[in-house]
């Protein structure tokens, strides 16, 4: 596979323990339980701390950090492109700049405007071997290319028996709500590239997740799509390893711990559940909160376990609630778990309005609205 | 409408000779193409015009008051053999008028980026102004009976098709008296009765649901024409060329206007296009190339496509050459991708205003000092508009519900399960 022969040898043993954590969870899913949560958090972390060379850590936000996996992304692999729309100047959001100065305009380069134009283009550079990291400026605009991406990338290697594929795909693209976005800059789309096998749909949460998974996304020999949260692009500042690290995909990570209820989500309603759950604890209720990463393929086992645990699940997004990602989640962990579970799964997620203009307040899944069916359920 | 030819006929002949009655049967009537006009002096053509009621006058009166334009900048043609006129003819209060309109859309707009500035309207704002001409030439030359289709940046055209400035601020504030009730913002300006299709977010949308426009208004059978508007940026996706292939293969009346204004967004239409013209992108549907700065000009070409759809010959593309002197967006500040000695100059020869004032005082239709007093009064009225519009209430809570299906009214809405 032409991926793997260009690879380090570190990046090869990485590779080679991702895929055989792979078979485990497989087996997992058919029922072999020789697995640990402990064994997941601390494989991410040390995933961390192993592969950064030097010590150096720089507070940066979000955005700078998805420049910084950019520009180490594109020294790392000489065939590796980044396109979109404006991106040459730095992009709406500044998270390419620089990378057209430093590594020429014939490998970051502006397209037209014309997203399905976009992403064909890009499947085809991947298909050819080439990393081709393709931005559409606001999720809300990926919908002309929806078909190239459903019909075309997620299904090439599937039905070429493996002989073609289009895994040097990444689609970056900043999605959720911003505060005065309206219906055409705030969507989060994520519900229905989920639906999609041979997709992979990856969310970060903050500077150093984001840099981390957008690398290893972009190194992931599958097409992904990895939106950014946009509201944090500024606001989120971190402490983020300077060196080249990558954080496992379809891994999900506990950043809090408890034993009440588990609440599960991706993406900017983190920094909102987190809030939720610091005031629940003032009221006695201690809150795990779970951070997916990966939404498809989604890591089930670490939920699993941890709603064993509590026996309450709460997932939040800011996506209508009707067909988002929660209600997949609510479904496999009543399957799973519907002997243990002491309430139902609960959902604050969007309503189901198009994304308002004035009303956005009322739209959102608010920390109140968080900690009102976190109550609500723990009292159920 | 259902006359006979016979009396149409002789009406229209009872007309040139300036002896018609004026009053709503010849308003009726001048909704079809009726008069001939020929420049004096000059051996030319037959020109075909349509008036709206509100253009309406009799020729002699006209012949009396009107004065010749020139259009200077000469069309550039794509498969037509003959283009519109080089020259026209205007009136006093032709001219006063185009004046007013386009001042109208100048101050509103600078009013829209200080209140924008101010956090007074929020979300994504774009600015027309620059364009004016465009949108004033464009209504001028159209009846109630055509559909205008536009994209985000539709201010001006929402002003020149009969929007009122108190809608037009409440809905940039997303105040409820917004002529979308406050739900759409600054993209999503809309007016029912005057067909203006308004106002959307995605780029490009424009050019296939004004193809189905036009196919309605075929069917209609009224002499009407969908013209549906997008920009340089847009002419690269990919539904455009869907919808100019459908229009032409249907013969569909549909009068694709390309606002030209160089650059989308952030990138000049060199970089983004192969080809950076776009009236001759297609070579089975004609277009032309027109100074988008100059309202006469607009004017005419719009006559002459509507002329063009409506003797069943298909779709045609008119590309107006015009500038836009704010960024893209209000968080475009315009200035990292051109000079600001380009958009400078520009203003100084080019802008749509300055042309209209420029013939107004060549003609001594009125002084300077007029105009000034007029460009107050303006000012009064769209700040006096933009005072009431911050005083109205948002839209009520329930607002947030409806509308998103039709008799939603039994539909259960949740935001979260417990």
């Amino acid at each position: 596979m032409a991926f793997f022969a260009r690879a380090s040898p570190s990046q090869a043993i990485r590779r080679l323990k991702d895929q055989s954590q792979f078979l485990n969870r497989l087996l997992c899913s058919c029922g072999w339980q020789n697995r640990s949560i402990a064994t997941a958090v601390d494989d991410a972390k040390a995933s961390v701390h192993s592969s950064v060379e030097s010590g150096g850590k720089k507070r940066i936000n979000l955005c700078s950090a998805i420049n910084d996996a950019l520009y180490i992304a594109l020294d790392s692999d000489p065939r590796s492109y980044v396109f979109g729309e404006d991106v040459g100047f730095g992009g709406v959001f500044r998270c390419t700049t620089g990378l057209a100065d430093t590594f020429g305009k014939h490998r970051v380069f502006n397209t037209p405007l014309c997203e399905q134009g976009i992403v064909g283009f890009g499947i085809g550079l991947a298909a050819m071997g080439n990393r081709a990291v393709a931005e559409i400026q606001f999720a809300d605009y990926i919908f002309p290319a929806f078909d190239q991406i459903v019909n075309e990338a997620a299904k090439f290697r599937y039905r070429s028996g493996n002989l073609f594929n289009c895994g040097g795909l990444t689609i970056r693209t900043p999605y959720g709500a911003v505060g005065h976005g309206a219906l055409y800059h705030s969507q989060s789309p994520e519900a229905y590239f989920c639906h999609v096998p041979g997709l992979k749909v990856v969310i970060p949460r903050s500077p150093t997740q984001a840099k981390g998974l957008l690398l290893a996304a972009i190194r992931d020999p599958n097409p992904v799509i990895f939106f950014e949260p946009k509201w944090l692009y500024r606001l989120s500042v971190e402490d983020v390893p300077e060196g080249d690290y990558t954080l496992p995909l379809s891994q999900a990570e506990v950043i809090r711990e408890g034993g009440d209820i588990t609440l599960v989500g991706w993406g900017a309603q983190l920094a909102i559940m987190e809030e939720a759950c610091v005031e629940a604890s003032k009221e006695g209720i201690s809150c795990e909160l779970i951070d997916l990463r990966t939404l498809l393929p989604w890591d089930k086992e670490i939920v699993e376990a941890s709603v064993n645990k509590t026996g309450r699940l709460l997932v939040s997004h800011e996506a209508p609630i009707t067909g988002g990602f929660g209600a997949e989640i609510a479904a496999s962990i009543t399957e799973r778990c519907f002997l243990r579970l002491e309430s139902p799964v609960a959902r604050v997620c969007g309503l189901d309005t198009p994304f308002p203009l004035v009303f956005e307040p009322f739209y959102m899944p608010t920390k109140n609205k968080i900690l009102d069916a976190i109550k609500a359920s723990v009292n159920f | 409408m259902g006359w006979p030819r016979s009396i149409v006929g002789a009406l229209q002949r009872l007309n040139q000779r300036g002896l018609a009655e004026r009053g709503d049967l010849f308003l009726s009537i001048s909704r079809e193409y009726t008069l001939q006009r020929s420049v004096p002096g000059e051996r030319h053509g037959y020109i075909l015009r349509s008036f709206g009621a509100n253009a309406y006058r009799s020729e002699a009166q006209e012949r009396k008051s009107s004065i010749p334009v020139e259009i200077p900048v000469p069309y550039q043609l794509h498969k037509l053999s003959e283009g519109p006129p080089q020259h026209t003819q205007t009136t006093q209060d032709e001219l006063m008028k185009y004046y007013r309109d386009m001042a109208l859309i100048r101050r509103m707009e600078i009013t829209a980026d200080i209140l924008f500035k101010s956090q007074q309207i929020r979300g994504f704002c774009h600015l027309y102004d620059g364009q004016e001409a465009v949108a004033v030439g464009l209504v001028e030359a159209l009846t109630d009976d055509d559909s205008i289709i536009t994209a985000y940046r539709d201010h001006g055209l929402y002003l020149a098709r009969g929007g009122t400035l108190f809608e037009c601020f409440s809905e940039l504030m997303g105040k409820r008296t917004g002529c979308s009730g406050g739900k759409g913002g600054s993209m999503h300006l809309y007016n029912v009765k005057k067909r203006f299709y308004g106002g959307w977010g995605i780029v490009g949308t424009s050019a296939p649901l004004g193809a189905g426009l036009s196919f309605a208004h075929k069917y209609l059978n009224k002499k009407s024409v969908a013209v549906a508007i997008y920009g340089d940026g847009a002419a690269n996706q990919g539904q455009i060329y869907e919808a100019k292939n459908l229009a032409a293969l249907w013969d569909l009346p549909l009068i694709l206007l390309v606002e030209n204004n160089h650059f989308g967004m952030g990138t000049a239409e060199w970089r983004a296009s192969k080809q950076i013209t776009f009236y001759d992108r297609v070579h089975y549907i004609p277009g032309l190339k027109i100074d988008g700065m100059d309202v006469f000009a607009v004017r005419e070409a719009i006559c002459y496509a509507k002329e063009h759809c409506m003797s069943g010959k298909g779709p045609i593309v008119v590309e107006c050459d015009t500038y836009r002197y704010h960024g893209h967006s209000m968080s475009d500040p315009g200035s990292t991708y051109r000079t600001h000695d380009e958009i400078k100059g520009i203003r100084q020869e080019r802008d749509p205003i300055n042309h209209v004032r420029k013939l107004i005082l060549k003609e001594g239709f009125a002084t300077a000092d007029d105009l000034k007093s007029m460009d107050k009064e303006i000012r009064k009225e769209v700040e006096e508009a933009a005072a009431k519009a911050k005083e109205a209430p948002q839209p009520a809570k329930d607002a947030l519900f409806a509308h998103i299906y039709k008799n939603d009214a039994a539909l259960q809405f949740h935001g979260f399960v417990r």
